[in-house]
C-alpha cells in the first residue's frame, strides 16, 4: 500500500522511484497495489459495465436532441448516424480513418465518425454538419465554402466543413501556415483546396468569428461542461 | 434592335455570364443537406456487401454461399462469379449479400465458403522486357512519316531519353454504387452515382428482363466520377438483383479498397524516346515507343497522339500494350492526354537542355508546329509573368541551393476538344414568371445547374432565384453523358437555344398586347422595353402566357456559334526540391487557360484549379502499387496511396484566358485541359531545380533520391 | 467487422479485470484510430474491446517529482498544449508533424506507442510480419516503406510508432499494467519494444491482457531536443523516417546525447555509436553530418529501400541541428 502522502503530492498511486525500480524489460513485475483498491466485489462491479455483443439501446446526444437507437457495440458513430439517423451529412469515403469526410464534433472536438463506436459516444455532446444550418441561416464557415467556391462534387465539403470549423473554434487568428497544417486531416479529389485556403483565412482574418449557429452550440457545450 | 439569330449577346452588355456566380446548390453541398445516392435510406433500405476475390488470377473452385442465406437478418444473395468462374484481376466480385443491417452483411459475407485454384499473373507494366518473355505484349501500332534516320543524322543534337507515368485510379470519394428499388415487379427505381443519367437505365433493363421505360434512373448529387462513372456496373446490377429477390430497396457502394481495385485506373505509360533538334530549337526528328498498361484488355495509350500537341515532320512512333492482371482501365480525366503530355513535354524539355537554350524558348520556337501557335504564344507569355519565368529559369542545376534546397520552373502545354455533347433540355415559363428548365443531365461538381440557371436568367434579363434547375433524372428529356468535357456546352447551348426562342414568342404576345412592333422588343433587368420605353415588367408579360406554361424544347449541339471545340493551354510550375530527402514542394503554379466563352468564371477557375491539384497529385504522390509476389494491389486503401493534402498545393494561379476572339467562339468544355499538362510541367521544374530528370512520375522521395544518385555516378 | 462485447472500465483495476476475461481475447480501446482499421480489415477478432478513455487516472499530463507524468490517455493535443510538456521540443515536433486536428484532439500517446506496423502486407492480410507460404514477402515484394536496420530477421516492417523515438530520446519509462489485478512493471521504454520472431509476439513487450498505463518523463532540465521526421506529404501521412534526438549542451560542445531513429527499423532504433560520436563535438552542419552517418552506418536496405538510408542519415543530421536551433534549409 502506498502512504497517503505519496498519493497527495504525486496526484497518482505511484512516483518516480516506481518508474526507476524495474530497470530492464526482464524485471519481474513488482507487486503494488495501485490506487483502486482490488477487491472482489470490483471484480463483478466491472462485469456490470459490459455491454454484450447483441444489441441493446444506445442514447446519443446529436446537435442538442436526444437518440436511442439499439445497435450492436461494433456499430460506429458513423454508420449510427448515416443508416440509423439518416444525419448524411457525415459521409463514409476512407474506411481507414484517413479522410476526414466523416468529421464530427464530440464535445467541441474535431472527431473522424468512422473511428468511434456509437456506444462510446453515449454521454458526449456530438455535433454533425446539419447543426450548422437552420433553414436559410447557415454558419459562416458553410457560407465561406459557398462564397470561394470551395466544393465541386461536394463529397468531402461537409466533413471539411465540420474540420475547418473546429479549427477555426480553437484558431481564431489563425495564419496561411496553420491553415495548412491543421487542416491536413481531410482530402478533397477534386481540388479544392485554393477555395477553403481562401475561406479559413477570410474568416481568421476576422477573428474566426462564430456566427450565431454555432455561437449558440457553443454555448450549449459550455453551459452543459459548467 | 434585337435580331432574331440564334447566339451569345454582347459581350458588354452580359450581366451574369462571364462573371463569377456561386453555386446555387452551394448550400445544399456544404451543409449535408445534398443528398448522394450513398445518402439514400428509404424505408425499409437493405444494406448489401460484397465478396472480393483475393487472387490475381485463377479459376474458383468452390462458392458456398448457403451459410449466408440461412444467417438471420439476410434478405437476399447474389452470385456474380460462382465456382468455376475466372478470375483475371483481384477484387472481382463474387458475391453479395442484402441484410437488415450492414453488419450483418458483413458477417454474411465471412462465412460464405470461397476456394481458388490460383494461376499465374502478370502485373509488371513497366517491365518491356518482362512481359515480352511472359507472352504478355499486345502490338498497338507504328507509323512513321517523313525521314527519321536522315533527320536525326543531320540533327545538331539529339537526345534519348526513357520516361514513364505510373497508373492512378480515379479514387471517386464518392464509391461507385447504387440504391435499388422494385416497385411492383418491373418498375425499377435506381439512386445511381453516374455521369450518365439518361443512358444508363437501358443497362438495368436488358440483364434485368424489363423494359428500359420501367427503369428511373436518379443522380441529383454524385460525389466523383472523373470519368469512370458511365455504366450501371456489375456492381449496380447486382445491387438490383438484390432488391429483385429481397422485394425491399437496396443499397450497395463499394468498399474503398474494392473501388480501387475494380472501379477504374488510368493507364500507364513508359517510353523511350529520341528526339533531336538544330541549333535553333526546331524539332526536327522524334522517334518513341511507348508501352505500358490498362489492365486486362492490355491496351496503351494512344499511339496518334505522340508527340503530343507537336506535329513533327520526322516522325516514328509505336506502342505496345501489356497484358496485366490489374482491374480495367476507364476514361480518366482527358484520356490518353496527360501521360503523352508528360512522355513528350520531358523529352522536349532535355533536348532544351542539351541545346543549352531555356525550355521556353524551345517551346516557342515549335509552336508553328501546333494547332494554335498564337494562343500558346499568348498564353505562355501570361504565364511567364506570373510565374517569373525570367528571373526563375537558370540552366538546369544551376540554381543556388540553400541547406540543400534547389528551385526550378518548368513549363507545358495542353490541348483538348471539349466539344458539347447532344442534348435536350424542355424549358417551361410560367405565367408567374418562372422558370424551369428540364434535362437528363448531372452535376459532376462542374456546376452543371448553375450554368443553366444563368443562362436562362441571363436570355430572360430575369434573376436566377426565378429560375428553377431540373437535373439527375432519365424521366427528363435525354442529355449525354458529362465525360471529355462536354457538359457545359451541352447543356448551355440547348438552353440558351429554348430560352432565346421562348423569349422572341414571349416578345410576340407582348407586342401583341401592347400595339408595338414586336422586332423592337427587348428585354433587360426584368422589364420589356420597346423604342427606349419601359413597355412591361417580366412578370406582367409572363401573365400573358395564360395558365398552361410556356414550353420550348431546346437541342444541341449546332453549328449557330453557341459552342465550338479545341483548347490550348499552358501550365507553368515554380517547385523547390529538397535534395537530401527527395521531398518536392510546389511554390507556385500556374495555369493560363481558354475556353471560349465562359458562363461562370468562379466555378471555371474552380475547374482549372482543381486540375492542377489532380496533376500535383499524380506528378508528386499518386500511384497504384501492384506487388509482383501476389499481383495484389497493396496500397489499395487513402494512407498509402498518397493523394496532396490541403498543405501540398502550393500558391496556385488559374488565369482565364479570355480575349474577345476567344468570347466570339462560344462555349467550349474546360473540364479535362488543366489536368493534362501538369506532370510535364512538374517534372521540368523539378528537372530545372535539381539538374537530372527524374524520369517516372509521380517523382517520389524516392525516385528523386535515385535520380540524384544516378545523375551522379 | 466481427461482433464483440463492449467494456467501459472507470478504474486501472477495473480495465485489467476486463482485459483479462476470455482468455485475454480482448483488445484496448482508446482513440480508435488504429483498432478500427484492424477490426475493420479483419487483422484483429477481440471477443471484447474495453474502451478505457473513462479510466481518470490514465488521463492527463502532470508533475511527479523531478519529472512529468504523461497518462496512456493523454492526446496528442494534451501534449501540446499542456506548460509541463513545454520543454520537450522532440515531442511537440511530433505533434505539429501530424497535420491533422482529427488525430490530435483524439489520437493518444498510449496508442501511439502500441500502434501496429503500416506494412502493408500486414494491413493486406499476410500477418505481422508478412509471409505467405514460408516466403517473405517484404524481402521478395515491395519493400519501398521497410526497414533499413534491424531487419535481418523476419520482422522487416517498421515501427510505427511517432512518440516512442523522441520519448526513448528523453529517457522515458513506461508503466505497464496486468495481467494479473495488482501487477504493474515499469521498465525503459526503449526496452517495451521487440523484434518479432514470430507474428504472434507483437512489436511489444505487453503480454495478453496488460496494457501501457503511464509515462514518465525525467525532468527536461537543460536538456535540448528536436524530432525530425521526413515526410513526403504535408498532411496527415507517415514519416518516410524520423530521427529524435536530446541533448546536453556544455556551451557549443555537446555533453550528453541520445539519438533514436524511427520508422527505419521494427523498433524505435537508438544510435548509441552515433551519440557517443555526438559527444564532445558542437553541432553544426560537418559535425551532424558525420553523426548522420554513422547512425546508418550498419544500415541494411532492402531490395527497394535504398534511399532511406539517404532519409534516415539526413533525419539524424537535422534533428541535432534543430534542437540547438541552426537548421537551415531543408523542406
Amino acid at each position: 500500500m502506498r502512504d497517503r502522502k505519496d498519493q497527495n503530492e504525486s496526484g497518482s498511486g505511484f512516483s518516480r522511484r516506481d518508474f526507476l525500480k524495474g530497470s530492464s524489460a526482464a524485471a519481474a513485475a513488482t507487486a503494488m497495489a495501485t490506487s483502486a483498491t482490488e477487491s472482489p466485489a470490483q471484480q463483478s462491479q466491472s462485469q456490470g459495465n459490459v455491454a454484450s455483443a447483441e444489441a441493446r439501446d444506445v442514447t446519443l446526444s446529436i446537435n442538442g436532441q436526444q437518440h436511442t437507437l439499439s445497435l450492436e457495440p461494433r456499430v460506429t458513430l458513423l454508420d449510427a448516424l448515416r443508416n440509423d439517423l439518416n444525419l448524411t451529412g457525415a459521409k463514409d469515403v476512407c474506411d481507414t480513418t484517413t479522410c476526414g469526410a466523416c468529421t464530427v464534433l464530440i464535445d467541441g472536438k474535431a472527431t473522424y465518425a468512422c473511428a468511434r463506436f456509437a456506444v462510446e459516444c453515449e454521454g458526449a455532446e456530438i455535433q454533425t454538419v446539419e447543426s450548422l444550418r437552420n433553414g436559410s441561416e447557415v454558419d459562416e464557415v458553410i457560407e465561406g465554402f459557398v462564397e470561394h467556391d470551395a466544393m465541386q462534387c461536394g463529397f468531402c465539403t461537409p466533413g471539411f466543413v465540420m474540420a475547418t470549423r473546429a479549427f477555426l473554434n480553437e484558431n481564431p487568428n489563425a495564419s496561411l501556415e496553420d491553415i495548412q497544417k491543421g487542416l491536413g486531416g481531410n482530402i478533397c479529389r477534386c481540388g479544392t483546396y485554393h477555395g477553403i485556403t481562401q475561406c479559413a483565412l477570410q474568416i481568421a482574418q476576422k477573428g474566426g468569428a462564430c456566427s450565431w449557429l454555432n455561437e449558440r452550440l457553443v454555448g450549449d457545450l459550455v453551459a452543459k461542461t459548467a | 434592335m434585337a435580331e432574331r439569330t440564334i447566339g451569345w449577346g454582347p459581350r458588354s452588355e452580359n450581366r451574369l455570364i462571364g462573371s463569377e456566380v456561386q453555386r446555387i446548390d452551394g448550400v445544399g453541398k456544404a451543409s449535408g443537406a445534398a443528398k448522394y445516392t450513398a445518402d439514400i435510406n428509404t424505408p425499409g433500405t437493405l444494406y448489401a456487401k460484397l465478396l472480393t476475390a483475393t487472387i490475381a488470377a485463377g479459376k474458383v473452385t468452390r462458392l458456398n454461399v448457403a451459410p449466408a442465406e440461412e444467417m438471420e437478418g439476410v434478405h437476399a444473395v447474389h452470385v456474380l462469379n460462382g465456382e468455376g468462374a475466372e478470375i483475371r484481376y483481384e477484387g472481382t466480385l463474387l458475391a453479395a449479400v442484402a441484410a437488415e443491417r450492414p453488419e450483418i452483411a458483413e458477417d454474411a459475407v465471412r462465412a460464405i465458403e470461397v476456394s481458388y485454384e490460383p494461376s499465374e499473373f502478370f502485373v509488371d507494366d513497366d517491365n518491356l522486357e518482362a512481359a515480352e518473355a511472359a507472352g504478355r505484349t499486345k502490338p498497338q501500332g507504328e507509323n512513321t512519316q517523313g525521314d527519321v534516320e536522315a533527320a536525326l543524322s543531320a540533327a545538331k543534337v539529339v537526345h534519348k531519353g526513357y520516361y514513364g507515368i505510373n497508373t492512378i485510379t480515379h479514387m471517386c470519394l464518392e464509391p461507385h454504387g447504387s440504391h435499388c428499388e422494385f416497385t411492383g415487379d418491373e418498375d425499377l427505381t435506381v439512386h445511381l452515382s453516374t455521369q450518365n443519367v439518361s443512358g444508363t437505365g437501358g443497362q438495368f433493363a436488358g440483364p434485368l428482363g424489363i423494359d428500359e421505360s420501367s427503369v428511373s434512373i436518379i443522380c441529383n448529387y454524385i460525389g466523383g466520377g472523373f470519368g469512370s462513372k458511365f455504366q450501371a456496373g456489375e456492381w449496380g446490377l447486382a445491387c438490383a438483383q438484390l432488391a429483385k429477390k429481397a422485394g425491399r430497396p437496396v443499397r450497395l457502394m463499394l468498399d474503398r479498397s474494392t473501388e480501387l481495385k475494380i472501379a477504374g485506373n488510368r493507364p500507364s505509360g513508359f517510353a523511350e524516346v529520341t528526339i533531336a533538334g538544330d541549333a535553333d530549337g526546331n524539332i526536327t526528328a522524334w522517334d518513341s515507343h511507348h508501352w505500358g498498361t490498362s489492365g486486362i484488355n492490355g491496351s496503351v495509350v494512344r499511339l496518334s497522339l505522340i508527340p503530343y500537341v507537336f506535329e513533327i515532320e520526322n516522325r516514328n512512333r509505336k506502342a505496345t500494350g501489356i497484358v496485366c492482371n490489374r482491374g480495367p482501365n476507364q476514361a480518366w480525366r482527358a484520356p490518353n492526354h496527360p501521360q503523352l503530355s508528360a512522355l513528350t513535354a520531358t523529352a522536349m524539355d532535355d533536348l532544351a537542355d542539351k541545346l543549352g537554350m531555356d525550355s521556353y524558348d524551345l517551346f516557342k520556337k515549335n509552336l508553328d508546329k501546333t494547332e494554335r501557335p498564337d494562343v500558346y504564344a499568348a498564353e505562355m507569355e501570361v504565364g511567364a509573368k506570373i510565374i517569373d519565368w525570367k528571373a526563375k529559369w537558370h540552366p538546369h542545376g544551376k540554381g543556388e541551393s540553400r541547406g540543400g534546397v534547389k528551385s526550378g520552373v518548368g513549363m507545358a502545354l495542353h490541348t483538348w476538344g471539349g466539344r458539347a455533347h447532344a442534348a435536350i433540355c424542355q424549358l417551361k415559363v410560367h405565367s408567374d414568371g418562372t422558370v424551369e428548365s428540364y434535362g437528363g443531365s448531372q452535376d459532376l461538381g462542374t456546376g452543371t445547374k448553375t450554368i443553366i440557371a444563368m443562362t436562362i436568367a441571363e436570355t430572360f434579363g430575369i434573376p436566377m432565384s426565378k429560375v428553377k434547375v431540373h437535373v439527375g433524372s432519365n424521366a427528363y428529356p435525354k442529355s449525354g453523358p458529362s465525360g471529355g468535357s462536354t457538359t457545359v456546352g451541352g447543356v448551355s447551348g440547348p438552353n440558351r437555344r429554348a430560352s432565346q426562342e421562348a423569349l422572341w414568342k414571349i416578345m410576340d404576345l407582348v407586342a401583341a398586347k401592347y400595339g408595338v412592333d414586336a422586332d423592337s422588343v427587348e428585354a433587360k433587368d426584368g422589364y420589356f422595353r420597346s423604342g427606349g420605353k419601359t413597355i412591361c415588367s417580366w412578370t406582367q408579360a409572363c401573365r400573358l402566357i395564360g395558365p398552361m406554361p410556356l414550353e420550348v424544347q431546346g437541342t444541341g449541339p449546332k453549328d449557330d456559334g453557341l459552342t465550338d471545340q479545341g483548347v490550348g493551354g499552358v501550365q507553368m510550375a515554380d517547385v523547390s526540391v529538397d535534395t537530401e530527402t527527395g521531398i518536392i514542394r510546389v511554390n507556385k503554379f500556374v495555369c493560363v487557360q481558354d475556353c471560349g466563352l465562359i458562363i461562370d468564371l468562379l466555378t471555371a477557375k474552380s475547374q482549372v484549379l482543381g486540375g492542377m491539384i489532380m496533376g500535383i497529385a499524380y506528378a508528386l504522390s499518386e500511384e497504384q502499387v501492384m506487388d509482383n509476389n501476389t499481383g495484389r494491389f497493396i496500397n489499395a486503401d487513402l494512407e498509402n496511396y498518397k493523394l496532396p493534402r490541403i498543405g501540398d498545393v502550393g500558391e496556385l494561379v488559374a488565369e482565364m484566358y479570355q480575349p474577345d476572339s476567344e468570347y466570339d467562339r462560344g462555349v467550349i468544355g474546360l473540364g479535362e485541359p488543366p489536368v493534362i499538362s501538369s506532370g510535364g510541367a512538374l517534372s521540368n521544374a523539378v528537372a530545372n531545380a535539381i539538374g537530372v530528370r527524374v524520369p517516372v512520375l509521380p517523382m517520389t522521395p524516392q525516385r528523386v533520391l535515385e535520380a540524384l544518385k544516378g545523375g551522379q555516378a | 467487422m466481427r461482433s464483440f462485447e463492449y467494456a467501459r472500465p472507470q478504474t486501472e483495476a477495473e480495465a485489467v479485470a476486463l482485459l483479462n476475461d476470455h482468455d485475454s481475447e480482448t483488445t484496448v480501446l482508446a482513440g480508435g484510430t488504429d483498432l478500427m482499421n484492424l477490426l475493420r480489415r479483419d487483422l484483429v477478432g477481440p471477443k471484447r474491446v474495453v474502451d478505457i478513455k473513462q479510466v481518470e487516472s490514465m488521463r492527463g499530463i502532470r508533475p511527479i517529482d523531478d519529472g512529468v507524468l504523461i497518462g496512456a490517455l493523454a492526446t496528442l493535443e494534451d501534449v501540446a498544449s499542456n506548460p509541463l510538456t513545454a520543454d520537450y521540443r522532440s515531442l511537440l515536433d511530433v505533434v505539429d508533424g501530424t497535420r491533422a486536428i482529427q488525430i490530435q484532439a483524439n489520437g493518444t500517446i498510449g496508442g501511439d506507442l502500441c500502434h501496429l506496423p503500416n506494412c502493408w502486407y500486414f494491413r493486406n492480410g499476410y500477418g505481422l510480419l508478412g509471409y505467405d507460404n514460408g516466403e517473405s514477402l517484404v524481402q521478395a515484394g515491395d519493400n519501398r516503406y521497410h526497414a533499413i536496420l534491424g531487419n535481418a530477421g523476419p520482422a522487416k516492417f517498421v515501427s510505427a510508432s511517432r512518440f516512442a523515438p523522441a520519448m526513448i530520446a528523453w529517457g522515458a519509462r513506461v508503466r505497464v499494467i496486468g495481467p494479473e489485478p495488482d501487477a504493474e512493471e515499469y521498465l525503459p521504454l526503449e526496452y517495451f519494444y521487440i523484434t518479432p520472431r514470430l507474428s504472434s509476439q507483437g512489436v511489444t513487450v505487453l503480454k495478453p491482457g496488460q496494457m501501457i498505463s503511464h509515462l514518465w518523463l525525467p525532468s527536461a532540465g537543460r536538456k535540448r531536443s528536436a524530432t525530425y521526421e521526413v515526410l513526403q506529404m504535408e498532411g496527415l501521412d507517415w514519416p518516410l523516417a524520423s530521427a529524435s534526438v536530446s541533448v546536453e549542451m556544455d556551451g557549443d560542445i555537446v555533453r550528453d546525447a541520445s539519438i533514436v531513429l524511427g520508422h527505419v527499423a521494427p523498433t524505435p532504433w537508438l544510435s548509441r555509436e552515433a551519440a557517443k560520436q555526438a559527444v564532445g563535438r558542437p553541432l553544426n552542419e560537418r559535425s551532424a553530418s558525420e553523426i548522420g552517418d554513422l547512425a546508418v552506418a550498419t544500415a541494411t536496405p532492402l531490395s527497394n529501400n535504398a534511399y532511406k538510408v539517404q532519409l534516415a542519415r539526413t533525419a539524424v543530421k537535422r534533428a541535432l541541428l534543430k534542437a540547438v536551433d541552426k537548421l537551415e534549409g531543408g523542406l
